[in-house]
């Protein structure tokens, strides 16, 4: 099973040369004369004001923590899942109940209103 | 087929799967790491150059969509030397650093980006015994791997030092973020009918194709997985007429094409994991297991070509849709997922978990089939029924809201504001 994961390691070193290459050549064959207007920030002709990391959006990071809970029960569900075949009229009751919480989580929040976009 | 082109076949294939090199060096144990090399160094060619062929398909079908005729002077008739050339003008092009970018961010992200759709190819299993490697985790994997690209989209917006491409980033976050929800919960359906995570065993659990079994689950993966390519109609990340280009819009040369190239692997790579999943994968009515009277695996190459064709077949559905249906409006995008998708999928995946379990030990396969087939059907049915009563009372209300402007006599001064 620990041998499977030697190609990923493989992979991991090999696939970086694959964009770097490209890159390479790129760096190599392509002009390279900077200058001030050249370089300056793409925004429809005019010069950007301010800086350009803000705060954002707080609706963001509310969507965020709802998906880190339905992310982690996706890491519960999937060895579930997988072991399906095994498991008794118990433990699917429990798993039953385990995406009916998750289910009244969803609609708590549905309810207060975070799901929607102002 | 004459004999000797038989004959040429089988040495690809025993190539390509590793056998033909295991003869020759026999067992020694440097053998087993110098095979996953060579398998790493395919794997990864294959993932990046079949984009060459992906752009000028997309090209070609668009274009026809669209009624041009497409690219047409480069490399024939047919305009199929068009990628290369493309790729040769970006290869001569100047890459331009803008003012004040997060240099660390801002060059980690192409490289980031490839990087995580190459990894995905490892577990693809293009036919029997012709795979990177077969995880025993395969799927969560792939998962797993497709949630970096999210951290790359959000490392090349910050790092640009451009509004625009820092909101495009917030809004590529926000929607794979929010659309890999019902992703993860749809790819659960196929595990738990197949008792498996391995790609190679899900494939070879679909004695009768998933997407017959569980349609529903088809459905609902195929579209979170549109989002997650961040194709039409979920391309609001990189609208073009909203936020001009979106998070890569400060890149340029190569380090642009790279983005571009993870965009079409990833399409490519999409699609394949939905003929893995729902379509049976490799195999072709039990042909992919045929053996010539030699001794020759035949089926494996059968399984290759249908494997290809069913990938090709789901990547035209794709080119198809981004040729026929607009742009969603944000807001209706996180209320199609949040309000509709999830909701469905966690209802779905209690449906399925239970008729699974209601369902006899040694029933046939297409029994089992027939059973979900129909609990699909009535879960779809119930969700639509939903969506049409929610709908008949919002159009009520607003219907009484209008009667109510009506007989006060203010309909026709609304009437007069909006002509102006």
């Amino acid at each position: 099973m620990i041998s499977d994961w030697r190609f990923i390691a493989f992979m991991v070193v090999i696939t970086p040369l694959f964009p770097a290459l490209p890159i390479g050549i790129n760096l190599l064959l392509g002009p390279r004369k900077p200058n001030y207007i050249k370089q300056q920030i793409y925004e429809c002709g005019v010069e950007t004001v301010g800086d350009t990391w803000v705060q954002f959006k707080v609706q963001y990071y509310i969507y965020a923590l709802i998906f880190v809970i339905f992310d982690i029960e996706a890491v519960f569900l999937f060895p579930i899942a997988a072991a399906y075949g095994q498991v008794g009229l118990f433990a699917v009751v429990e798993i039953a109940l385990f995406i009916v919480i998750l289910t009244a989580a969803l609609a708590y929040a549905w309810g207060r209103g975070v799901l929607k976009w102002v | 087929m004459s004999f000797s082109f038989l004959e040429f076949l089988k040495s690809l294939v025993e190539l390509t799967t590793g056998t033909y090199l295991r003869q020759v060096w026999g067992d020694a144990p440097w053998v087993d790491p110098t095979l996953d090399v060579i398998g790493a160094l395919l794997v990864a060619t294959f993932g990046l150059l079949i984009v060459l062929v992906l752009i000028w398909l997309e090209r070609k079908v668009i274009a026809r969509f669209q009624d041009r005729i497409g690219p047409n002077r480069v490399g024939g008739k047919y305009g199929l030397l068009q990628p290369v050339a493309d790729a040769l003008k970006l290869l001569t092009k100047e890459i331009i650093t803008p003012a004040g970018a997060d240099l660390w961010a801002y060059n980690l992200a192409p490289f980031l980006i490839v990087v995580t759709v190459l990894m995905m190819w490892a577990v693809m299993p293009f036919a029997p015994g012709m795979i990177g490697v077969d995880l025993n985790i395969g799927l969560f994997y792939v998962l797993a791997i497709s949630s970096v690209s999210v951290v790359t989209i959000l490392l090349a917006g910050w790092g640009s030092n451009n509004k625009y491409a820092l909101l495009g980033a917030f809004r590529a976050v926000a929607q794979m973020v929010s659309y890999e929800v019902p992703m993860i919960l749809s790819l659960l359906i196929p595990i738990l009918l197949a008792r498996s995570m391995s790609t190679v065993d899900i494939v070879e659990a679909q004695a009768v194709p998933f997407i017959i079994v569980v349609p529903l689950s088809a459905l609902i993966f195929f579209i979170s997985s549109l989002a997650e390519m961040g194709r039409t109609p979920f391309d609001l990340l990189e609208a073009e007429s909203e936020i001009v280009a979106g998070f890569h819009i400060e890149y340029s040369g190569m380090k642009f094409a790279m983005f571009m190239l993870a965009e079409y692997a990833s399409a490519l790579f999409m699609s394949g994991l939905f003929v893995i999943v729902f379509l049976g994968g490799y195999r072709f009515f039990g042909l992919e297991t045929y053996v010539t009277s030699g001794g020759f695996a035949l089926g494996n190459l059968i399984g290759l070509v249908a494997f290809f064709i069913k990938m090709f077949v789901m990547f035209s559905v794709l080119v198809w849709i981004r040729g026929t249906l607009p742009r969603f409006r944000i807001d209706q995008m996180m209320d199609f997922n949040w309000k509709f998708l999830v909701p469905l999928s966690l209802a779905l995946i209690l449906v399925v978990a239970l008729v699974d379990k209601a369902l006899p030990v040694g029933v046939s396969a297409w029994t089992q089939a027939g059973v979900h087939l129909v609990s699909n059907v009535l879960v779809g049915a119930v969700a639509l029924e939903i969506l049409r009563w929610r709908g008949r009372k919002q159009r009520e209300a607003q219907e009484g809201r209008q009667e109510g402007l009506e007989s006060v006599g203010v309909e026709a001064t609304v009437a007069e504001a909006v002509a102006h």
